[in-house]
């Protein structure tokens, strides 16, 4: 343990926080719009039923969840990339 | 980083719980077979509890440690998706496994933001905590609070800030062991938490993080088996499949048509009626002075719930029927935040080998999470439908025999108000908490399966339990004790503090959910808004605000809490009301009051030293060491 890394030269450090910082940005407005703006729109929304289910109530019972799932892997795989892309991922 | 070691245990992990599901199964099976020749329901009920009792201990025996690593962070050899299970079963409580379907039958789709804000915290972990945490690597989160902001004030506020928020919700889950054993089993209420007591304790005496893990992962494979089996038959007799989180839509739409005949009805209007006039009644005794004041406050209940029954009938379906749309956005908000600010969840991210394995366990224990939450919503829906299909307009004197069973336990309560003898819907009232409990009686099931569910709902309580209990005891043995006042602490005296801590806060626990305090719901709520206050603000921008220092972390996180129990409190007791929000929201204050506080105090001091800057730096990308390190594993 303690094997301190040679120094990660700082525009590096920025490029890759600025692409994380992006990515962060996106997953979050994703988020919001699926919830906060799903609540917000919901009789909107509830004009349009699904196999029963009016949509703004599967949004919240369902529908949110699903992309949440969605939107983490997403992120984690998009991140994984951008570690590789900078030489920034953990040594295997 | 883990050490690369080859462990059988850890190479065959898919193997070993993938036969243990099966024997599970195998003596679900069994024990319906003996149900059909003759075996009694009590007998079940103890072979249920004992039996799933007895595994978890002897994981927690065949898992016990000495080591320092395994012992707080599972030697951090936790496979991403294994961290997901355990995670999933630590984070849903006997409050989500008995509740949950319950809250949404009850409160109609304002219900769903807890659905919402239990699972949208996942994303702001994934993306503000989960994988930066890991990089840090320690022990506990008052940890990072000391390595970031450095000294001992920002580490201290933190485990008073844990520990605060844990311990309101460690009485809860031990609350709902004793529920759980004393009904099953039949024993008295104190017996049951003690004896719950003793499941708890066994499973992360010997083995701390590392026993809890295990046994938390075969804990949530039980209790997504017990939750989704009675569910799925339900769906299977009403709509010929048994998916039920794809079919309860054909229910929804049934559900409206009925409750449209039901508001329709004039028995229904006459039974409103007769209960206002009961409030009304009850109303002119509260005020006679010769009342006994002993009396007033079990009148004053009965009051209140009968102006409620005297309100007209809201559609299921209606949005903002039992609270407003401002409400609800709230809610969901402070879930979301207090959820990614809860510390028995965030420290399960110090159990994985790497960055990018903490990324996917968030992940992971948010699809493990969702199939739950997933199915809550369809519980409720056929509760509903059963309800209104098979007992509204039926002779009260011919109701199925489940009726009763939940009446003598309290949780269902009828009362002909009209004497038609017919029930109409303004006469039932159905507890929450029995939803998810009685499916398998209301739709015809064995009792196996209702001992399955309640071996489920043990499993989701002692689970939880396990978790906060192990984030209680560390953040007093390791960070109170080793960190701060016996830095030179050996490694065996580590561990026996922390076991004793351990037993002692445990032993507390039990003693005060003996006394059953009815406010416990809410105190729940109030740890949410009070980690989400405290806690997540300065985790975020201690990764990711390199300005932020200690006066900031001091104030913020001080002043977070402050406002946050202000507005609680004032709220719930004394009238304080700032723009109509209710008091399971007053994180919605202390949050941006903890974040504004920290940014600004922040930037009015010193900024933080290099050394510290360059720490921030190091925990923002998964290569190599961080900056002031000192790991001993």
């Amino acid at each position: 343990m303690g094997m301190q890394q040679a120094k990660v030269d700082k525009a590096t450090l920025a490029a890759y926080w600025g692409e994380n910082k992006r990515l962060t940005a996106i997953t979050l407005l994703i988020w919001a719009c699926v919830s906060f703006g799903a609540v917000f729109f919901v009789e909107t929304l509830n004009a349009v039923v699904i196999f029963g289910f009016p949509l703004g109530y599967f949004m919240g019972a369902q529908g949110a969840l699903i992309v949440f799932v969605l939107l983490i892997f997403n992120y984690s795989r998009a991140m994984n990339l951008v570690d590789r892309k900078y030489n920034l991922h953990e040594e295997e | 980083m883990a050490k690369q070691r080859s462990n059988a245990f850890l190479d065959n992990l898919g193997r070993v719980y993938g036969m243990y599901t099966g024997v599970f199964i195998a003596f679900v099976i069994l024990l319906g077979i003996a149900e059909k020749m003759g075996l009694p329901p009590r007998t079940i009920g103890y072979v249920f509890l004992a039996v799933t009792i007895g595994v978890y201990a002897l994981i927690g025996i065949v898992s016990r440690t000495a080591k320092i690593s395994e012992y707080y962070v599972a030697g951090r050899s936790v496979p991403s998706v294994f961290n997901g299970m355990a995670t999933g079963s630590d984070w849903m409580s006997a409050a989500t496994f008995i509740g949950m379907g319950g809250t949404i039958y009850v409160m109609g789709y304002d219900g769903l933001a807890y659905i919402m804000g239990w699972t949208g915290g996942y994303v702001l972990l994934a993306v503000f905590l989960g994988p930066y945490l890991r990089k840090f690597g320690q022990y506990t989160i008052p940890d990072f609070l000391g390595a970031r902001y450095g000294g001992n004030i920002p580490r201290l506020i933190g485990v008073i800030a844990a520990i605060t928020a844990s311990f309101t919700y460690l009485i809860a889950q031990v609350t709902g062991v004793g529920i759980i054993t004393s009904r099953v089993l039949g024993i008295d209420f104190t017996v049951g938490v003690f004896v719950g007591l003793a499941g708890i304790l066994v499973c992360s005496l010997l083995g701390g993080m590392k026993a809890v893990t295990w046994t938390q992962v075969a804990q949530y494979l039980i209790l997504i088996i017990a939750y989704l089996t009675p569910v799925t038959v339900m769906s299977y007799k009403h709509t010929g499949v048994p998916v039920s989180e794809l079919m309860y839509g054909q229910i929804l739409q049934k559900i409206d048509a009925r409750e449209k005949q039901i508001i329709a009805d004039p028995a229904e209007a006459a039974v409103r009626e007769k209960w206002a006039e009961q409030a009304g009644a009850l109303g002119e005794k509260l005020k006679d002075p010769a009342t006994p004041a002993a009396e007033k406050a079990k009148l004053a209940a009965a009051q209140q719930s009968a102006v409620a029954a005297s309100k007209p009938i809201k559609p299921y379906l209606q949005p903002f029927a039992r609270t407003d749309r401002k409400n609800m956005l709230a809610l969901t908000f402070c879930l979301m935040v207090g959820t990614a600010g809860l510390p028995h969840i965030l420290m399960r991210y110090y159990t994985v080998p790497s960055v990018k394995d903490a990324r996917s366990s968030v992940g992971w224990s948010l699809f493990f999470i969702s199939l739950l939450y997933f199915t809550a919503p369809a519980y409720a829906a056929f509760a509903r439908w059963e309800v209104l299909s098979t007992l509204i307009g039926s002779r009260i004197a011919e109701l199925p025999a489940w009726t009763t069973h939940w009446a003598q336990v309290g949780l269902l309560a009828i009362k002909d108000m009209n004497m038609d003898g017919i029930l109409q819907l303004g006469e039932l009232t159905f507890g929450a908490d029995a939803i998810v409990l009685a499916t398998p009686e209301i739709a015809g099931l064995p009792y196996v399966i209702s001992g399955l569910v309640a071996a489920g709902g043990l499993a989701a309580a002692l689970s939880t339990a396990d978790g906060l209990l192990l984030t209680i005891s560390n953040a007093l043995s390791h960070d109170l004790y080793y960190k701060v006042l016996d830095p030179s602490a050996s490694i065996m005296r580590r561990l026996t503090i922390s076991r004793v801590m351990l037993v002692v806060t445990a032993t507390i626990a039990a003693w005060v959910a003996t006394y059953k305090i009815t406010i416990i719901v809410e105190l729940v709520a109030w740890a949410f808004s009070i980690a989400a206050a405290s806690f997540f603000p300065a985790l975020v921008l201690g990764v990711w605000d390199k300005r932020a220092n200690k006066a900031g972390a001091i104030a913020g996180m001080t002043l977070g809490f402050c406002v946050t129990l202000f507005y609680m409190i004032g709220s719930r007791f004394y009238g304080l009301d700032w723009w109509g929000i209710k008091t399971v929201s007053s994180g919605i204050f202390g949050i941006p009051a903890g974040f504004l506080t920290i940014f600004v105090v922040s930037r009015l001091t010193a900024a933080p030293s290099q050394e510290l800057q360059e720490f921030v730096e190091s925990v923002r990308y998964p290569r190599g060491a961080v900056g002031t390190s000192d790991l001993d594993d």
